[in-house]
């Protein structure tokens, strides 16, 4: 059977019954692209640029400051702690989660997920209120010598509250959509609980694994509000990064703010750089097996 | 009576579960429980006299409308957006694509020292709106700037993957029935997306509530004016007044936990909706 055509005056565009207009998607671009213009691109740019406003000199004389380098230090410091002991949460939840069924999951999974729903202050002030002075612990650790709030182990502590729900909430959807069947047949086989994971859990979620560590980082890096309840900004000792933005933001040392906040904002572009990598690898990987 | 949990000859359960329920207790529900164990020893007219006090009503004001007005720009806007990604092809898409998750990336502070030199009146797009009296930075205006700033990826987010997933067949039926493109729009594809468009809003406005970082710079925090709930809680805590710190954060936790549970139901609406089409 051959295809029917149907003869049009030449010049004739045809306009598909399911698409809008050229000139409608025109507009349409041109609208998101002026709204993200404004909100995204132009805050973005104006950090680098009002960084290097000054020259580099005073850029790299900002980053180079003592109190800067030990408030890199302190962001560095936390992050490698925050991470880890989530990374490792992230797992055991997970595990227990997508691999096993029982009753009060979901509430499980609504509890993983509370401290995104929690204002960054308010993480903060729940600490003071066990570990300040006033609070539950602290006249006994005033007593022992010891200081959690005002002190680094209260940023650590704050830093893992608000990032507790990112690496878990990659990896449950991620191994429920693998199931159980690779895992069980390693176990049949004469696996340990070990071997399994290690040799057929591990490969099949390294890269959701990475992919919620960036995650976590790039936020516990960046926290701001929880933090500053619990830091005490006591330069050079307990301030972080974006603690150490507000401060010189507060004495109206623009360029230097500027300066490290560059650094944070510079963090955040490889942290979408490499998600959007992940992304597109995780794509290829698991598209075939219904991963969403 | 039925067990607690089904048979399964994968090892590891107790260890996992019972870490995850360990590790979640003392970081989570340990210190939240601090909160509303704190907030108990007062009686119940001294809570009601802080949480109501009009300072405090005021910044109530202040962050609930901000915070629906943003979400609401970006309830449009997230649409607009979504929409353009995937269906239209045009230069440089990929990287925008990429860019929208960037108030999710970029922390809090960075963003409200950025749009505070923006929008304050001699930065770049302050000294256009200053001469037409439109005064952005130091004012509730400002703040309307950063929840819409730190609110953007939701919408966009959470509409996105919905708007793949429609049948091109529904919009064919549609246009072969006699619908013109805005009613196969109206008809068809929003209610389709509208779940999710809901789930977005409410995560942007449940996002917003709570917000510091990039509001603080840029708000002026002046009492009765410019000043947010959280900041509020901030000075109290900064005055040792932890009483009063305290009842204010359980008034957030529990419209936290109030949107939480709304933003389930929806994100359940969602699916249902999904999997039915």
């Amino acid at each position: 059977m051959t295809a029917m055509t149907f003869p049009l005056p030449a010049g004739t565009r045809i306009q598909r019954a399911t698409q809008e207009p050229t000139w409608v998607r025109w507009f349409l671009i041109g609208l998101a692209l002026v709204f993200l213009t404004l909100f995204l691109f132009i805050p973005l740019i104006s950090v680098f640029y009002e960084a290097f406003k000054k020259g580099v000199e005073v850029y790299l004389a900002a980053i180079t400051d003592p109190d800067a380098v030990s408030a890199i230090q302190l962001t560095l410091t936390v992050a490698a702690i925050a991470v880890p002991l989530n990374l490792v949460f992230g797992v055991a939840a997970a595990w227990a989660i997508a691999k096993f069924e029982f009753r009060g999951k979901n509430l499980l999974i609504t509890l993983i997920d509370l401290p995104f729903s929690v204002s960054p202050v308010v993480s903060g002030l729940i600490y003071v209120l066990v570990f300040g002075l006033q609070g539950w612990f602290g006249p006994w650790l005033a007593e022992h010598d010891m200081k959690i709030i005002f002190a680094v182990p209260g940023i650590v502590l704050a830093t893992v509250f608000v990032t507790v729900p990112f690496i878990a909430r990659e990896l449950i959807p991620l191994m429920q959509a693998q199931g159980t069947e690779e895992e069980e047949a390693a176990v049949v086989l004469g696996a340990s609980g070990w071997q399994t994971f290690y040799k057929v859990t591990l490969p099949n979620i390294k890269w959701g694994l990475l992919y919620g560590a960036i995650l976590c980082n790039a936020r516990a890096m960046g926290e701001f509000g929880a933090v500053s309840v619990v830091s005490g900004h006591i330069r050079g000792s307990t301030n972080t990064m974006p603690l150490h933005v507000e401060i010189l933001y507060n004495e109206y040392n623009f360029a230097a703010a500027f300066a490290v906040a560059s650094l944070l904002a510079l963090l955040a572009l490889v942290t979408l750089v490499l998600k959007t990598l992940i992304e597109l690898r995780i794509k290829q990987r698991h598209t075939p097996r219904g991963f969403e | 009576m039925s067990t607690f949990k089904q048979h399964s000859i994968l090892p590891g359960f107790n260890l996992a579960l019972g870490f995850t329920l360990l590790y979640l207790s003392l970081i989570v529900l340990i210190p939240l429980s601090a909160a509303f164990i704190r907030t108990a020893e007062l009686t119940w007219p001294e809570f009601w006299t802080i949480v109501t006090a009009p300072r405090v009503m005021a910044s109530y004001r202040l962050t609930f409308g901000a915070s629906f007005a943003a979400a609401m720009v970006n309830a449009f806007f997230g649409l607009l957006v979504a929409w353009v990604l995937v269906r239209y092809h045009f230069i440089g898409k990929r990287i925008i694509d990429a860019l929208v998750d960037l108030p999710f990336a970029l922390p809090t502070a960075v963003a409200g020292i950025a749009l505070t030199a923006l929008y304050a009146g001699n930065g770049w797009i302050g000294q256009f709106l200053e001469p037409m009296g439109i005064k952005v930075a130091f004012t509730p205006l400002g703040i309307f700037v950063a929840l819409t700033f730190i609110g953007l990826p939701f919408v966009v987010r959470t509409v996105q993957p919905v708007l793949e997933d429609i049948e091109a067949e529904l919009e064919e039926a549609a246009a072969t029935l006699g619908a013109n493109r805005w009613q196969t729009f109206s008809r068809v594809i929003f209610p389709a997306l509208f779940p999710a468009l809901m789930t977005g809003f409410a995560l942007a406005f449940a996002r917003a509530i709570g917000e510091y970082g990039s509001v603080i710079f840029i708000a002026g925090n002046m009492p009765m004016v410019s000043e947010i709930t959280p900041l509020l809680i901030i000075t109290k805590l900064e005055q040792y007044d932890y009483a009063g710190a305290t009842a204010l954060s359980v008034v957030m936790l529990v419209i936290s936990f109030i949107l939480l549970l709304i933003i389930n139901l929806l994100q359940w609406w969602s699916r249902r909706r999904s999997s039915k089409t």
